[in-house]
């Protein structure tokens, strides 16, 4: 364990928490609005401003950071405005960013190598300026999207509503694609700006598959990155491989592992049926006796038939009625 | 829901709407709507599909743009503040969401009276448990929204409208797609608030059963308000029949919530 007091690898472990618990924190918006693949191109976007940033010789990471918001600002008025339906006009900015970024890096004699270590990440070479800012960052996006949670859920899950109470529509809007592009470039030293989408979304749709809620799925979600991000930090050190991907592995294989748990409380949470026909049954006929008591999450289906529940299993339609259960 | 008790009746009309159009896309949708309502008043807008009833209460909320005069509690609509005064119940599948709870769709809202950064509150807390125990669902606020039935989903909607604390409840379809026992339960609802003097403006294909708690209908035709005593059969035009200027689809319904076009979406 000896490479715990290694200055750079404690510089790489923490850079490698703040994406693992922002990145979710952010992406469970996303996921929500059905906009799961915009870190996607907001990553694409932020290497116009790496290229931008070797061609004049300053800090990478400010400049990204300055780019990528302001592009997604543009994307969000342009969403509002409904001018953006189309996907086009989006993949022209998204490949115009990427394009540009290769471009102005190669002007500056920079070879795909260089930019390479941002499009996969490169946690080893996080210096301490660059960890004060992705932190600085990192806490932004966390103190906004946890202090406003309520809000941003009400204004994703239903603009209209949201409007009619009164809350700055607009604004949140901006608020969430602004704090998704920080997070996209505070993340391209750690997963990479290829990757990081992978990490807004799978926590997410793993935490979704184990708990019900949206408040309890997005801090189960940012602990899913947490563990993900640190054992693949850590575990890159060993097996000598870009950080990121080993982050995206090990992510997508605790999704894999949350599946089966989904099916479970999937059968346990079923939705109450609703029969349009309310005519009670026309006799009395008894159900065969079975051991097992139905109840509310028994895992049976269960609809609702003149006001009272039935439960079905096997082709039957189970009514308690006293101490037996009656076939409707 | 008592915890606020009914601010006093503003004087003179809690809506009232003069000459108001709406183009959506190009197309008139209302063409000079008047319409004034009462405090305390349970009005219905009637109207066949496409005659702009849902754009008409839109308009009136400021959801779309629109040219006219409108004004709620006696504000104009362009300085008008007091939008937790206000219970909006939309058309049911607008709604995105994927994990939520009945109860984390009821609590926003709320949040016209919450302040930013800051947490919930224990009168929040209670206003949602009233307005879920108020639409029969306090046992569900744990189940999440989209497993529920149509009719629950129905009365999670209403239990978000009635947490607000509102003394005006704009309803759009209030019934549709919901059977009979839930119809039943919403009318109860309503009942009760009218009882609380609370303004009730409800988008209704019928009136079912809310006729009886119903002090007032407005007939909506193509996008005009028709006078009192118009059936629904009659020609809006005097003396010859033109057909229709539109079809059968009622235009804003076709209006999916912006956040869907981006082209980035999955599935």
């Amino acid at each position: 364990m000896e490479w715990l007091f290694l200055p750079f690898m404690q510089r790489a472990l923490l850079a490698a928490l703040i994406t693992g618990v922002t990145a979710p924190a952010i992406g469970t918006f996303l996921v929500q609005r059905k906009l799961s693949l915009l870190g996607d191109g907001l990553g694409h976007l932020a290497v116009a401003g790496v290229g931008l940033a070797l061609l004049t010789g300053t800090a990478p990471l400010p400049l990204a950071v300055a780019i990528c918001v302001l592009g997604s600002i543009g994307i969000e008025l342009l969403r509002e405005s409904g001018r953006a339906s189309g996907d086009v006009g989006l993949a022209i900015l998204f490949y115009g960013g990427l394009s540009g970024g290769l471009l102005l890096a190669g002007l500056a004699g920079q070879g795909t190598g260089t930019l390479s270590a941002y499009l996969f990440g490169s946690l080893l070479t996080v210096t301490v300026a660059d960890l004060w800012f992705i932190a600085a960052l990192g806490a932004v996006v966390l103190v906004v999207v946890i202090g406003l949670l309520p809000q941003l859920f009400a204004v994703s899950a239903d603009e209209p509503f949201a409007r009619s109470i009164g809350l700055p529509v607009r604004l949140l809007n901006i608020v969430v694609v602004s704090l998704a592009a920080i997070t996209v470039t505070v993340s391209m030293r750690t997963v990479g700006l290829l990757l990081v989408s992978a990490l807004m979304v799978v926590p997410v749709a793993t935490a979704n598959h184990l708990v019900i809620g949206f408040r309890r799925g997005l801090f189960l979600a940012m602990g899913v990155g947490a563990v993900a991000a640190l054992s693949g930090a850590a575990g890159s050190y060993y097996l000598n491989t870009a950080p990121g991907s080993l982050i995206v592995v090990i992510a997508i294989g605790l999704f894999v592992v949350s599946w089966p748990v989904s099916r479970v409380l999937q059968r346990r949470n079923r939705p109450l049926v609703e029969l349009t026909d309310e005519a009670p049954p026309l006799d009395h006929e008894l159900a065969e006796s079975h051991a097992h008591v139905h109840d509310e999450r028994c895992g049976h289906l269960s609809v609702q038939h003149a006001g009272h529940v039935d439960y079905i299993h096997d082709g039957h339609r189970h009514a308690a009625h006293g101490d037996h259960y009656d076939e409707h | 829901m008592q915890l606020n008790p009914s601010p006093p009746p503003a004087p003179g009309p809690v809506i009232s709407a003069t000459g108001v159009d709406v183009v959506l896309g190009g197309v008139p949708i209302v063409r000079g709507a008047s319409l004034e309502v009462d405090a305390g008043e349970v009005v219905a807008i009637l109207g066949n599909n496409g005659s702009g009833k849902t754009t008409l209460m839109r308009a009136l909320l400021g959801l779309v743009p629109h040219q006219g005069r409108i004004d709620l509690f006696g504000t104009p609509l362009a300085d008008f503040r007091q939008w937790s005064r206000l219970g909006y119940v939309p058309q049911r599948g607008g709604i995105l969401v994927q994990q939520a709870t009945a109860r984390e769709v009821v609590a926003s809202g709320r949040l016209g009276r919450r302040r930013p950064f800051l947490p919930v509150s224990a009168a929040d807390r209670h206003a949602v448990d009233e307005s879920l125990a108020e639409v029969g669902l306090a046992d569900r606020g744990r189940y999440p929204f989209v497993r529920l039935s149509g009719g629950q989903q129905q009365r999670v909607l209403i239990a978000r409208a009635l947490a607000t604390d509102g003394d005006l409840m704009v309803w759009d379809e209030p019934l549709a797609g919901v059977d009979r026992a839930t119809q039943e339960l919403l009318a109860g609802v309503a009942t009760r608030l009218k009882a609380r003097g609370t303004t009730i403006v409800m988008v209704l294909h019928e009136l079912g059963c809310f006729a009886d708690l119903i002090d007032r209908t407005i007939m909506l035709a193509d996008g005009r308000v028709m006078p009192p005593g118009y059936h629904p059969g009659d020609s809006p035009h005097h003396g010859h029949v033109h057909p229709p200027a539109h079809g059968g689809h009622e235009v804003d319904e076709l209006e999916r919530p912006h956040t869907h076009h981006t082209g980035l979406e999955v599935g």
